[in-house]
């Protein structure tokens, strides 16, 4: 009698929570699934089903797969440097560095700002002509260049921007990582007679591993989940050059009103998105022994 | 011996700190660029003149250029509602899993955790099919709902009332509170640092979040801060670039001044948040 309570009493604090986890989460996961075997439905005629008619146009789309493209060049150009650079600004203002508040402050200021405001502002740094930019690159001599407008250079554009938006995000963690890690680690490294970069590689590296796993899914859904700055800066130009996966089907979704195709885009996403977590719990089981 | 052994020397220790200033400076370029432009008048944008006048006209030509008041309140109310549900929600769900046994725990856990993959941002197409099977498109209350219960905050809060001693949790029984009692006398205050670590990034996530809000808001009186700032400098304003940074900081002041002015616990907060 006592156990049915405490159970019930668990289902009852869980309901409000798991309600809206399941409308909002698990219900359009489902649902999205679902809808990509079916055609959108038009003023005239309701969802018909079309079985893998829209993955069939997925595979013959080039701008899905130039978009597929972008988002993992976006990945791979992104991911690895912000961590660096974030792992770089740790332990320098974990140090005793010139003008170490300063220095924590500059690093931080990009995350409390919306990344729509910051794209706002790098959009003047590349505009054509009068940018920040390109004062800096006609003062030193350098021909005139179109940076966002311009297949070669936007795409590099963008990620500049997200890694100077996420490095000094990921910094924090690294930070907190590095403060409670124990300084006689460093006593012993030095009485052993290692050289600075032998402790970092050898035993500061290696601790700061679950920090480093975390901040890498972090970086990993990121790369896929933001694209407030495409809206502002290039929406997807020139010529597909900056589609990422989830712009194009904000872009199929809500600016051709295609639901279906978007529904089978999704999928894609998703997909993706579970083999990250997938290839986590992996890394998990085999490499992280530290905590 | 100590972890001194470690500091640089001599022309090693000033070419890392020259760096780290490199680094410090292209960072907070952006915004002191910002500041520098939205305080001067628009003709001084461009080129850098050093001797431009400063004017805070700009900020008050920004702020009459568009409903930047109703922005603001429909922002704040968004992140008041959003982190009020968030803080019920996520409190009683991590209680269950923290300190009820029942049928299917762990597997519900787990379909908790799934939201820390497949976020909302993620899922546009079909919560915007839901919201208007339910009658709520073009709502502040839209725009929050997806994001009201909320994985992170469940597993954050779970980690942290499973440290708490049980001896307090029987203590609390014994004098004959109610589950709920003990929640709120004995987990809740014990909590607090996380509640305010949890509150700090919360809020500036959906002060700043904007594709959902994009896509579900459609009118003045429903479209936060950030929507706001998009329609107004991509369709009014032309090339003011003096304007457009003014709005941008207007937008962006009061997250930025509390965290100026409580560095010190938002970065704490911050990393408190992100300790697994």
């Amino acid at each position: 009698m006592i156990r049915a309570k405490t159970w019930a009493y668990g289902w009852l604090l869980l309901l409000p929570a798991a309600t809206l986890l399941a409308l909002f989460t698990h219900y359009p996961a489902a649902a999205t699934l679902w809808h990509s075997f079916f055609s959108t439905p038009k003023s005239a005629r309701a969802a018909a089903y079309v079985g893998i008619d829209n993955y069939q146009q997925l595979v013959v789309d080039p701008i899905f797969w130039q978009a597929l493209s972008n988002n993992l060049w976006f990945a791979a150009g992104t991911i690895p440097l912000s961590i660096m650079l974030a792992l770089l600004m740790a332990v320098w203002v974990n140090g005793k560095i010139a003008g170490r508040g300063f220095l924590r402050l500059a690093y931080f200021t990009p995350t409390v700002m919306p990344m729509i405001a910051v794209a706002n502002i790098w959009l003047f740094f590349y505009t054509p002509e009068y940018g920040l930019l390109e004062q800096i690159s006609g003062a030193l001599g350098l021909p005139a260049h179109n940076w966002l407008g311009s297949k070669s250079t936007a795409l590099a554009c963008l990620m500049a921007v997200t890694v100077w938006k996420e490095a000094g995000f990921f910094m924090i963690f690294y930070l907190a990582a590095l403060q409670q890690m124990s300084p006689h680690l460093a006593e012993a490294a030095a009485i052993e007679g290692a050289s600075r970069w032998y402790l970092f590689r050898r035993v500061t590296f290696p601790l700061l591993m679950p920090t480093t796993l975390f901040v890498l899914v972090n970086a990993v859904i990121n790369a896929f989940r933001l694209v407030d700055h495409i809206v502002v800066m290039t929406r997807g130009g020139p010529d597909n050059a900056t589609s990422l996966l989830l712009y194009y089907i904000y872009e199929i979704g809500f600016r051709f009103w295609d639901s279906a195709y978007a529904a089978a885009l999704t999928i894609v996403l998703l997909t993706l998105l579970a083999l990250v977590a997938i290839g986590q719990f992996w890394f998990l089981e085999r490499k992280v022994h530290y905590q | 011996m100590s972890i001194l052994a470690y500091e640089t020397k001599g022309i090693g220790r000033g070419l890392e700190t020259a760096a780290a200033w490199l680094l410090g400076a292209l960072w907070i370029l952006p915004l002191a660029y910002a500041l520098w432009t939205a305080f001067h008048p628009g003709e001084f944008s461009t080129p850098l003149v050093l001797s431009a006048p400063l004017t805070l006209e700009t900020f008050v030509r920004a702020w009459h250029a568009a409903p930047f008041a109703r922005y603001f309140a429909n922002t704040v109310l968004l992140c008041t509602m959003i982190l009020a549900a968030q803080l019920v929600l996520c409190t009683l769900a991590a209680y269950a899993f923290a300190r009820f046994e029942f049928p299917g725990r762990n597997l519900l856990f787990a379909l908790v955790l799934v939201q820390l993959m497949i976020m909302p941002d993620v899922l546009i197409v079909e919560n915007y099919r839901t919201m208007g099977a339910l009658g709520l498109r073009d709502t502040i209350l839209a725009i929050g709902l997806p994001y009201m219960a909320s994985a992170f905050g469940i597993f954050l809060l779970r980690q942290t009332f499973k440290s708490v001693p049980k001896e307090l949790d029987e203590a609390a029984r014994v004098e004959g509170c109610t589950p709920l009692q003990v929640l709120w006398k004995v987990y809740v205050p014990l909590a607090r640092p996380v509640y305010i670590a949890y509150a700090l990034v919360s809020v500036s996530y959906h002060w700043n979040n904007f594709l959902w809000p994009l896509i579900i808001t459609n009118s003045v009186e429903s479209r936060p801060l950030t929507v706001g700032l998009q329609v107004f400098s991509a369709t009014d304003q032309g090339i003011d670039w003096s304007i457009i940074t003014a709005a941008t900081l207007l937008t962006t002041a009061p997250l930025l001044i509390a965290f100026l002015l409580f560095q010190r616990q938002f970065v704490q907060s911050f990393m408190r948040a992100g300790i697994k």
